[in-house]
Protein backbone atom coordinates (compact mmCIF):
# COMPACT_ATOMS: atom_id res chain seq x y z
CA UNK A 1 0.00 0.00 0.00
CA UNK A 2 1.36 3.12 -1.20
CA UNK A 3 0.77 6.51 1.22
CA UNK A 4 -0.96 9.59 -0.12
CA UNK A 5 2.31 11.80 -0.18
CA UNK A 6 4.07 9.28 -2.23
CA UNK A 7 1.15 8.93 -4.68
CA UNK A 8 1.08 13.32 -5.11
CA UNK A 9 4.82 13.57 -5.38
CA UNK A 10 4.58 11.47 -8.10
CA UNK A 11 1.70 12.37 -10.16
CA UNK A 12 2.60 16.18 -9.21
CA UNK A 13 5.98 15.43 -11.65
CA UNK A 14 4.26 13.87 -14.84
CA UNK A 15 2.20 15.53 -16.88
CA UNK A 16 -0.94 13.17 -16.33
CA UNK A 17 -2.34 15.34 -13.25
CA UNK A 18 -2.37 18.57 -14.25
CA UNK A 19 -3.89 18.06 -17.78
CA UNK A 20 -6.25 15.88 -16.48
CA UNK A 21 -7.56 18.80 -14.37
CA UNK A 22 -7.64 21.58 -16.98
CA UNK A 23 -9.92 19.31 -18.97
CA UNK A 24 -12.17 18.14 -15.51
CA UNK A 25 -12.52 21.87 -14.64
CA UNK A 26 -13.30 23.06 -18.37
CA UNK A 27 -15.90 20.54 -18.21
CA UNK A 28 -17.34 21.90 -14.54
CA UNK A 29 -17.04 25.43 -16.33
CA UNK A 30 -19.51 24.23 -19.12
CA UNK A 31 -21.08 22.48 -17.28
CA UNK A 32 -22.24 25.52 -15.21
CA UNK A 33 -22.23 27.17 -18.49
CA UNK A 34 -25.36 25.35 -19.85
CA UNK A 35 -27.17 25.02 -16.45
CA UNK A 36 -27.56 28.86 -16.64
CA UNK A 37 -29.16 28.65 -19.65
CA UNK A 38 -25.77 30.03 -21.25
CA UNK A 39 -25.61 33.37 -19.73
CA UNK A 40 -22.23 35.42 -21.01
CA UNK A 41 -21.18 36.06 -17.83
CA UNK A 42 -21.13 32.47 -16.20
CA UNK A 43 -17.89 31.33 -18.68
CA UNK A 44 -16.83 28.65 -18.96
CA UNK A 45 -13.13 29.74 -19.27
CA UNK A 46 -13.64 31.74 -15.92
CA UNK A 47 -14.80 29.51 -14.20
CA UNK A 48 -11.80 27.22 -15.06
CA UNK A 49 -9.08 29.62 -14.85
CA UNK A 50 -10.59 31.05 -11.29
CA UNK A 51 -10.69 27.03 -10.19
CA UNK A 52 -7.25 26.06 -11.60
CA UNK A 53 -5.44 29.27 -10.31
CA UNK A 54 -7.27 28.11 -6.79
CA UNK A 55 -5.68 24.67 -7.06
CA UNK A 56 -2.82 25.83 -7.37
CA UNK A 57 -2.53 28.07 -4.94
CA UNK A 58 -4.30 25.42 -2.24
CA UNK A 59 -1.52 22.79 -3.61
CA UNK A 60 1.24 25.01 -3.21
CA UNK A 61 1.82 24.07 -7.11
CA UNK A 62 4.16 26.50 -9.66
CA UNK A 63 2.73 27.80 -12.95
CA UNK A 64 5.59 26.37 -14.57
CA UNK A 65 4.92 22.46 -13.06
CA UNK A 66 0.89 23.15 -13.54
CA UNK A 67 1.91 24.07 -17.45
CA UNK A 68 4.22 21.11 -17.70
CA UNK A 69 0.97 19.18 -18.16
CA UNK A 70 -1.37 22.07 -19.67
CA UNK A 71 1.05 22.59 -22.20
CA UNK A 72 -0.62 19.92 -24.61
CA UNK A 73 -3.87 21.71 -24.64
CA UNK A 74 -1.84 25.28 -24.89
CA UNK A 75 0.09 23.73 -28.34
CA UNK A 76 -3.39 23.39 -30.04
CA UNK A 77 -3.90 26.90 -30.25
CA UNK A 78 -1.64 27.56 -33.11
CA UNK A 79 -3.24 24.34 -35.18
CA UNK A 80 -6.74 26.01 -34.16
CA UNK A 81 -5.34 29.06 -35.30
CA UNK A 82 -4.60 27.63 -38.66
CA UNK A 83 -8.28 25.72 -38.74
CA UNK A 84 -9.91 29.83 -38.58
CA UNK A 85 -9.27 29.17 -41.88
CA UNK A 86 -12.14 26.65 -42.88
CA UNK A 87 -15.08 29.14 -41.70
CA UNK A 88 -13.90 32.27 -43.75
CA UNK A 89 -13.49 30.19 -46.58
CA UNK A 90 -17.53 28.56 -46.04
CA UNK A 91 -18.17 32.45 -45.52
CA UNK A 92 -16.43 33.89 -48.75
CA UNK A 93 -19.96 34.54 -50.62
CA UNK A 94 -21.05 36.64 -47.32
CA UNK A 95 -17.86 38.40 -48.30
CA UNK A 96 -18.18 38.88 -52.00
CA UNK A 97 -21.70 39.93 -51.15
CA UNK A 98 -20.98 42.61 -49.01
CA UNK A 99 -17.62 43.51 -49.40
CA UNK A 100 -17.31 47.46 -48.89
CA UNK A 101 -19.36 47.40 -45.58
CA UNK A 102 -17.38 44.93 -44.61
CA UNK A 103 -14.25 46.25 -45.57
CA UNK A 104 -14.81 49.44 -43.80
CA UNK A 105 -16.46 48.21 -40.31
CA UNK A 106 -13.68 45.34 -40.12
CA UNK A 107 -11.02 48.71 -40.68
CA UNK A 108 -12.86 50.57 -38.38
CA UNK A 109 -13.67 48.70 -35.37
CA UNK A 110 -10.50 46.54 -35.08
CA UNK A 111 -9.06 50.07 -35.08
CA UNK A 112 -11.21 51.80 -32.64
CA UNK A 113 -10.65 48.49 -30.26
CA UNK A 114 -7.05 48.74 -30.15
CA UNK A 115 -6.75 52.77 -30.13
CA UNK A 116 -9.34 53.42 -27.46
CA UNK A 117 -7.94 50.91 -25.27
CA UNK A 118 -3.98 52.04 -25.89
CA UNK A 119 -5.46 55.79 -24.81
CA UNK A 120 -7.23 54.77 -22.30
CA UNK A 121 -4.99 52.72 -20.49
CA UNK A 122 -2.04 55.11 -21.03
CA UNK A 123 -3.87 57.91 -18.94
CA UNK A 124 -4.06 55.38 -16.12
CA UNK A 125 -0.21 55.47 -16.87
CA UNK A 126 -0.06 51.54 -17.65
CA UNK A 127 2.49 51.28 -20.01
CA UNK A 128 5.46 48.34 -21.43
CA UNK A 129 4.58 44.98 -21.26
CA UNK A 130 1.06 45.59 -19.56
CA UNK A 131 0.35 47.77 -22.58
CA UNK A 132 1.37 45.53 -25.23
CA UNK A 133 -0.75 42.39 -23.53
CA UNK A 134 -3.47 44.89 -24.11
CA UNK A 135 -3.27 45.88 -27.47
CA UNK A 136 -4.52 42.47 -29.44
CA UNK A 137 -7.29 42.29 -26.75
CA UNK A 138 -10.43 42.02 -29.47
CA UNK A 139 -8.42 39.14 -31.94
CA UNK A 140 -9.60 35.79 -30.85
CA UNK A 141 -7.49 34.08 -28.13
CA UNK A 142 -5.18 31.96 -30.30
CA UNK A 143 -4.04 34.84 -32.30
CA UNK A 144 -3.84 37.10 -29.54
CA UNK A 145 -1.67 35.45 -27.38
CA UNK A 146 0.94 35.58 -30.73
CA UNK A 147 0.47 39.06 -31.66
CA UNK A 148 1.04 40.09 -27.91
CA UNK A 149 4.77 37.72 -27.69
CA UNK A 150 5.69 39.06 -31.37
CA UNK A 151 5.17 42.77 -29.45
CA UNK A 152 7.03 41.87 -26.21
CA UNK A 153 3.64 41.72 -24.08
CA UNK A 154 2.99 38.36 -21.67
CA UNK A 155 0.67 35.44 -23.20
CA UNK A 156 -0.52 34.58 -20.02
CA UNK A 157 -2.13 38.94 -19.41
CA UNK A 158 -3.64 38.80 -22.35
CA UNK A 159 -5.64 35.57 -22.22
CA UNK A 160 -6.97 36.95 -19.26
CA UNK A 161 -7.87 40.50 -21.09
CA UNK A 162 -8.70 38.53 -23.95
CA UNK A 163 -11.46 36.51 -22.01
CA UNK A 164 -13.01 39.61 -20.25
CA UNK A 165 -13.02 41.66 -23.41
CA UNK A 166 -15.04 38.73 -25.09
CA UNK A 167 -17.51 38.85 -22.04
CA UNK A 168 -17.74 42.57 -22.10
CA UNK A 169 -19.03 42.35 -25.86
CA UNK A 170 -21.49 39.40 -24.86
CA UNK A 171 -23.21 41.43 -22.20
CA UNK A 172 -23.16 44.75 -23.77
CA UNK A 173 -23.97 44.07 -27.41
CA UNK A 174 -27.39 43.44 -27.37
CA UNK A 175 -28.55 46.91 -25.51
CA UNK A 176 -26.07 49.23 -26.18
CA UNK A 177 -27.08 48.25 -30.24
CA UNK A 178 -30.30 48.72 -29.52
CA UNK A 179 -29.76 52.39 -28.03
CA UNK A 180 -27.83 53.59 -30.94
CA UNK A 181 -30.55 52.00 -33.72
CA UNK A 182 -28.60 49.44 -35.85
CA UNK A 183 -31.42 47.11 -37.20
CA UNK A 184 -29.33 45.02 -39.89
CA UNK A 185 -28.30 41.97 -38.11
CA UNK A 186 -25.18 42.07 -40.25
CA UNK A 187 -24.20 45.12 -38.88
CA UNK A 188 -24.59 43.91 -35.02
CA UNK A 189 -23.26 40.38 -35.62
CA UNK A 190 -20.07 41.68 -37.77
CA UNK A 191 -19.57 44.22 -35.10
CA UNK A 192 -19.72 41.97 -32.40
CA UNK A 193 -17.50 39.02 -33.80
CA UNK A 194 -14.68 42.48 -34.23
CA UNK A 195 -14.65 44.01 -30.30
CA UNK A 196 -15.08 40.29 -28.95
CA UNK A 197 -13.86 37.14 -30.77
CA UNK A 198 -15.58 33.89 -30.26
CA UNK A 199 -17.46 34.73 -26.93
CA UNK A 200 -19.19 37.57 -28.38
CA UNK A 201 -19.98 35.42 -31.44
CA UNK A 202 -21.39 32.36 -29.01
CA UNK A 203 -23.75 35.19 -28.06
CA UNK A 204 -24.61 36.81 -31.35
CA UNK A 205 -25.37 33.08 -32.77
CA UNK A 206 -28.33 32.94 -29.51
CA UNK A 207 -29.81 35.91 -30.67
CA UNK A 208 -29.82 35.53 -34.64
CA UNK A 209 -28.47 33.01 -36.83
CA UNK A 210 -27.31 36.08 -39.67
CA UNK A 211 -26.11 37.78 -36.61
CA UNK A 212 -24.18 34.65 -35.69
CA UNK A 213 -22.67 33.93 -39.14
CA UNK A 214 -21.65 37.80 -39.82
CA UNK A 215 -19.97 37.33 -36.25
CA UNK A 216 -17.88 34.49 -37.04
CA UNK A 217 -16.79 36.44 -40.10
CA UNK A 218 -15.78 39.30 -37.96
CA UNK A 219 -13.67 37.51 -35.53
CA UNK A 220 -11.76 35.64 -38.10
CA UNK A 221 -10.93 38.91 -40.15
CA UNK A 222 -10.35 40.24 -37.27
CA UNK A 223 -7.69 37.96 -36.51
CA UNK A 224 -5.76 38.96 -39.64
CA UNK A 225 -6.44 42.67 -39.26
CA UNK A 226 -5.39 43.31 -35.81
CA UNK A 227 -1.96 41.25 -36.12
CA UNK A 228 -1.35 43.31 -38.76
CA UNK A 229 -2.67 46.94 -37.11
CA UNK A 230 -1.63 46.45 -33.47
CA UNK A 231 2.40 46.25 -33.79
CA UNK A 232 1.89 49.72 -35.61
CA UNK A 233 -0.75 51.51 -33.63
CA UNK A 234 1.11 50.16 -30.46
CA UNK A 235 4.37 52.04 -31.72
CA UNK A 236 2.22 55.06 -31.38
CA UNK A 237 2.28 55.20 -27.58
CA UNK A 238 5.24 54.03 -27.09
CA UNK A 239 7.64 56.89 -27.03
CA UNK B 1 -7.37 12.44 -39.88
CA UNK B 2 -3.90 11.74 -40.01
CA UNK B 3 -3.82 14.11 -43.24
CA UNK B 4 -5.85 17.07 -42.02
CA UNK B 5 -3.39 17.35 -39.13
CA UNK B 6 -0.61 16.89 -41.67
CA UNK B 7 -2.28 20.01 -43.50
CA UNK B 8 -2.66 21.61 -40.27
CA UNK B 9 0.93 21.71 -39.04
CA UNK B 10 2.13 21.83 -42.47
CA UNK B 11 0.24 25.48 -42.72
CA UNK B 12 1.79 26.21 -39.32
CA UNK B 13 5.21 25.19 -39.98
CA UNK B 14 5.45 27.42 -43.63
CA UNK B 15 3.91 29.94 -41.65
CA UNK B 16 6.53 29.84 -38.75
CA UNK B 17 9.32 29.93 -41.12
CA UNK B 18 8.32 32.52 -43.62
CA UNK B 19 7.43 34.54 -40.36
CA UNK B 20 10.97 34.23 -39.32
CA UNK B 21 12.93 34.18 -42.35
CA UNK B 22 11.49 37.66 -43.30
CA UNK B 23 11.10 38.99 -40.06
CA UNK B 24 7.02 40.23 -40.37
CA UNK B 25 5.69 40.95 -37.33
CA UNK B 26 2.31 38.35 -38.06
CA UNK B 27 2.14 35.34 -35.87
CA UNK B 28 3.41 32.28 -37.97
CA UNK B 29 0.02 30.74 -37.01
CA UNK B 30 -1.87 33.71 -38.92
CA UNK B 31 0.51 33.25 -41.91
CA UNK B 32 -0.50 29.33 -41.79
CA UNK B 33 -4.06 30.63 -41.85
CA UNK B 34 -3.60 32.55 -44.70
CA UNK B 35 -1.99 29.74 -46.50
CA UNK B 36 -4.23 27.63 -46.13
CA UNK B 37 -7.35 29.82 -47.28
CA UNK B 38 -5.03 29.84 -50.19
CA UNK B 39 -4.99 25.99 -49.93
CA UNK B 40 -8.91 26.16 -49.99
CA UNK B 41 -8.62 28.38 -53.14
CA UNK B 42 -6.09 26.14 -55.17
CA UNK B 43 -7.78 22.44 -54.17
CA UNK B 44 -11.76 22.77 -53.34
CA UNK B 45 -11.27 19.16 -52.36
CA UNK B 46 -8.97 20.47 -49.37
CA UNK B 47 -12.00 21.73 -48.11
CA UNK B 48 -13.80 18.42 -47.29
CA UNK B 49 -10.52 16.49 -45.77
CA UNK B 50 -10.40 19.63 -43.62
CA UNK B 51 -13.83 20.12 -42.17
CA UNK B 52 -14.17 17.04 -39.34
CA UNK B 53 -10.62 18.26 -37.82
CA UNK B 54 -11.18 22.05 -38.56
CA UNK B 55 -14.85 21.64 -36.71
CA UNK B 56 -13.07 19.66 -33.72
CA UNK B 57 -10.67 22.28 -33.04
CA UNK B 58 -13.09 24.92 -32.83
CA UNK B 59 -15.69 23.77 -31.63
CA UNK B 60 -13.54 23.11 -28.35
CA UNK B 61 -11.60 26.68 -29.10
CA UNK B 62 -12.20 28.33 -25.56
CA UNK B 63 -10.54 24.89 -23.71
CA UNK B 64 -7.15 26.21 -25.84
CA UNK B 65 -7.12 29.18 -23.34
CA UNK B 66 -7.30 28.15 -20.43
CA UNK B 67 -3.71 27.08 -19.74
CA UNK B 68 -2.09 30.39 -20.60
CA UNK B 69 -5.54 32.16 -18.82
CA UNK B 70 -4.23 30.18 -15.29
CA UNK B 71 -0.66 31.93 -15.42
CA UNK B 72 -2.82 35.23 -14.49
CA UNK B 73 -1.57 33.78 -10.69
CA UNK B 74 1.84 35.20 -11.66
CA UNK B 75 0.22 38.96 -12.18
CA UNK B 76 -2.61 39.11 -9.50
CA UNK B 77 0.06 41.98 -8.14
CA UNK B 78 0.31 43.88 -11.53
CA UNK B 79 -3.85 43.71 -11.51
CA UNK B 80 -4.36 44.62 -8.12
CA UNK B 81 -2.34 47.70 -9.12
CA UNK B 82 -3.49 48.88 -12.92
CA UNK B 83 -6.86 46.81 -12.28
CA UNK B 84 -9.03 49.60 -12.91
CA UNK B 85 -6.95 51.43 -15.74
CA UNK B 86 -7.28 47.51 -17.67
CA UNK B 87 -10.65 47.31 -16.67
CA UNK B 88 -12.09 50.84 -17.92
CA UNK B 89 -9.67 50.19 -21.18
CA UNK B 90 -11.51 46.93 -21.87
CA UNK B 91 -15.24 48.21 -21.50
CA UNK B 92 -14.37 51.45 -22.99
CA UNK B 93 -12.80 49.96 -26.14
CA UNK B 94 -15.37 47.52 -26.24
CA UNK B 95 -18.48 49.38 -26.35
CA UNK B 96 -16.86 51.95 -28.87
CA UNK B 97 -15.79 49.66 -31.18
CA UNK B 98 -18.97 47.57 -31.20
CA UNK B 99 -20.80 50.98 -32.02
CA UNK B 100 -18.33 51.80 -34.88
CA UNK B 101 -17.94 48.71 -36.39
CA UNK B 102 -22.31 48.57 -36.70
CA UNK B 103 -22.26 51.51 -37.42
CA UNK B 104 -19.74 51.74 -40.20
CA UNK B 105 -21.25 48.98 -41.60
CA UNK B 106 -25.11 50.28 -41.78
CA UNK B 107 -23.52 53.88 -43.34
CA UNK B 108 -21.25 52.13 -45.90
CA UNK B 109 -24.21 49.66 -47.00
CA UNK B 110 -26.61 52.74 -47.23
CA UNK B 111 -23.95 54.59 -49.33
CA UNK B 112 -23.19 51.76 -51.62
CA UNK B 113 -26.95 50.63 -51.85
CA UNK B 114 -25.82 46.93 -50.05
CA UNK B 115 -29.15 45.35 -48.62
CA UNK B 116 -29.65 42.79 -46.07
CA UNK B 117 -32.14 40.33 -47.95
Amino acid sequence: MTEFPDIWSYLARGPLLWLTATLLAYALGDAAFRASGRRPWVNPVLIAVVALAGLLWISATPYPTYFEGAQFVHFLLGPATVALALPLWEARTHIRRAFLPLVAALLAGSATAILSALAIATAFGIDGEVLASLAPKSATAPVALGISQTMGGSATLTAVLVILTGITGAIVATPLLNLIRVRDWRARGFAVGVASHGIGTARAMQVNPVAGAFAGLGMGLNAVVTALLAPILLRLFQG
Amino acid sequence: MINALLALLSCQLAGEVLARSLALSLPGPVLGLILLVVGFAIWPRLVDLMRPLAQGLLGHLSLLFVPAGVGVVGHLDRLAGQGAGLILALVGSTVLAIAVGALTFTAVARLTGNRDD
